[in-house]
Parts: structure tokens; sequence; C-alpha cells
């Protein structure tokens, strides 16, 4: 369950960068339609967040500890929202290109969630 | 010294208060990629001091000093104006050595380091990012002075 809302946040996160980092390539600020992305991606980290804790309540271990896979899971779900708050202070591609900057960096996050979980 | 600095910051075209802002434009990209390096340095060196400090006091110690350069730039960064932009400027120059210190060190002594720091191999395990982040600062402040000197 843990892991395939990880492949699928990555993937939605990759989505997003590659649609903003397009956006800010086009010289385009961040429209409507990209902040209903982030809001998609960001649902997506949240139930991830949720059924972390979840599987971590029921007695499941992360292999590198509790603290960190808790602290990478809040990590990721403050990404693209905070990127996306500061591509409303600057309304222009640079706006578009930290989002998409942003979503990478959920991505990277991704694979270390993966790691951090998974024994081996 | 910082009462002179501000006075002239209101005789500057750019901006759009006292302050030049360094956060428009590009800079904003670069505040969030340096606010990210510092959660990210900040919390591991947090983590790391306080868990397991003896089993590689130099690497924890020196993630330590990345941790404190990196947040102290974000907030120069975002506080904007030409003492902050001249004092962001050192610590990129300070952080950029630091990586290429560090970085040297990690290769060639391995031995000193039982785990990783943040500017272990110059910065391979962050993409590489530490080392590309203070180029692209020190690029962004310079141009920075360049836009008011015009």
């Amino acid at each position: 369950m843990l892991d395939a809302l990880t492949v699928a946040v990555s993937v939605a996160a990759l989505a997003l960068a590659a649609w903003c980092g397009f956006a800010a390539f086009r010289d385009q600020s961040t429209k409507d339609w990209h902040f209903i992305g982030m809001a998609v991606v960001t649902f997506l980290v949240l139930v991830q967040l949720i059924v972390g804790i979840v599987q971590l309540v029921r007695g499941e271990k992360a292999e590198e500890g509790t603290t960190i896979f808790v602290a990478y899971l809040l990590g990721a779900l403050c990404a693209v929202p905070i990127a996306g708050f500061m591509s409303l202070a600057e309304r222009s591609r640079w706006g578009s290109a930290t989002v998409a900057a942003g979503a990478v960096v959920l991505a990277v996050l991704e694979v270390r969630l993966y790691d951090i979980w998974t024994v081996g | 010294m910082t009462a002179t600095q501000e006075t002239r910051g209101t005789e500057e075209p750019a901006g759009d208060g006292t302050r030049t802002r360094l956060v428009s434009g590009p800079g904003i990209l670069l505040v969030w990629l340096y606010g990210v390096m510092s959660v990210g340095a900040v919390s591991r060196s947090i983590y790391q001091i306080a868990t397991e400090f003896d089993r590689a006091p130099l690497a924890y110690a020196l993630s330590a000093v990345a941790a404190v350069v990196y947040a102290f730039i974000t907030y120069t960064l975002v506080r904007g104006g030409e003492t902050a932009r001249r004092a962001a400027l050192v610590c990129c120059a300070a952080e950029l050595a630091g990586v290429v210190i560090v970085g040297t060190w990690t290769l060639v002594e391995p031995s000193a380091f039982p785990d990783a720091t943040v500017w272990s191999d110059y910065g391979y395990g962050y993409l590489f990012i530490p080392v590309l982040l203070p180029l692209t600062g020190i690029w962004w402040l310079r141009r920075s002075r360049t836009a008011v000197a015009a």
C-alpha cells in the first residue's frame, strides 16, 4: 500500500515538475490549473502521511527508524504547498520554476522515503 | 554601519521598499533551494548530533556548520538590502570553499569520515546541489549589484 502510494506520488510529482517547468519555459506564471495540480499532488502526499502513520501505529517498523520516517513524510507534505505560495508571491516564470523545483524535491524525498521504509 | 547601509537602500532604484529585493525573479528559485537545503541540513545535523554524535564527530560537526551557513544565507536572501547582499556573498564563497575542501577531503581520506556529511564527495548525495548553489548564488548576488548600479 505504502509502496504503491510512493510510486504514485513520485509519478505525480514528476508530472507536476514537467508541467510547471514547461510553463516556466514558455515564460508563464502559475495558473489556476497548476494550483489544482499542486492540490492533487499534496492530497496524495497527505494520504501517504496518514497511511504511513497508520502502519506505524499497527506496529510495522520503518527500516531506518520512526523519527526519520515521520520527518520525511512531513517534509514531503510541505514541499509543494510552500513552493506554491512562493509562486503566488512571484508572478513570473520564476514562480513556475520554483514549483517545478519543489516537485522535483518531492520526487527525491519519495525515493528516500522508499529507502527509509523498505528493509534492505 | 547598518543605518548607513539602509539609508543607501532608499536611494536604490531597484526594489519596492527601503531594501534591494533579492527574492524577485530568479532569486525566488534560489531562496527556495537554499530553504530546502537549510531544512534538510539543519534537521539532519540535529538528528545525527542528538542520536549518534560519537560515531562520526567530524562529519556531523561539519554538517552542522553547513546547516548554519545555509540557514544564514536563506535569511539574508529573504531580508534583502545591501548589507545582507554582501553577507550572503561572503557566505556563498565560504560555502563554495567548504564544499570544495570537504569534498576533496572525503575523497583523499575517507577514513576520517565514517559517515557522510552534506558536503561529502562535492555534494554527490544531494544531486551536486551543494556545489551548484553557491555558484548560482554568487552569480545572482553579483548581478543584483550590477542592476542596482545601473
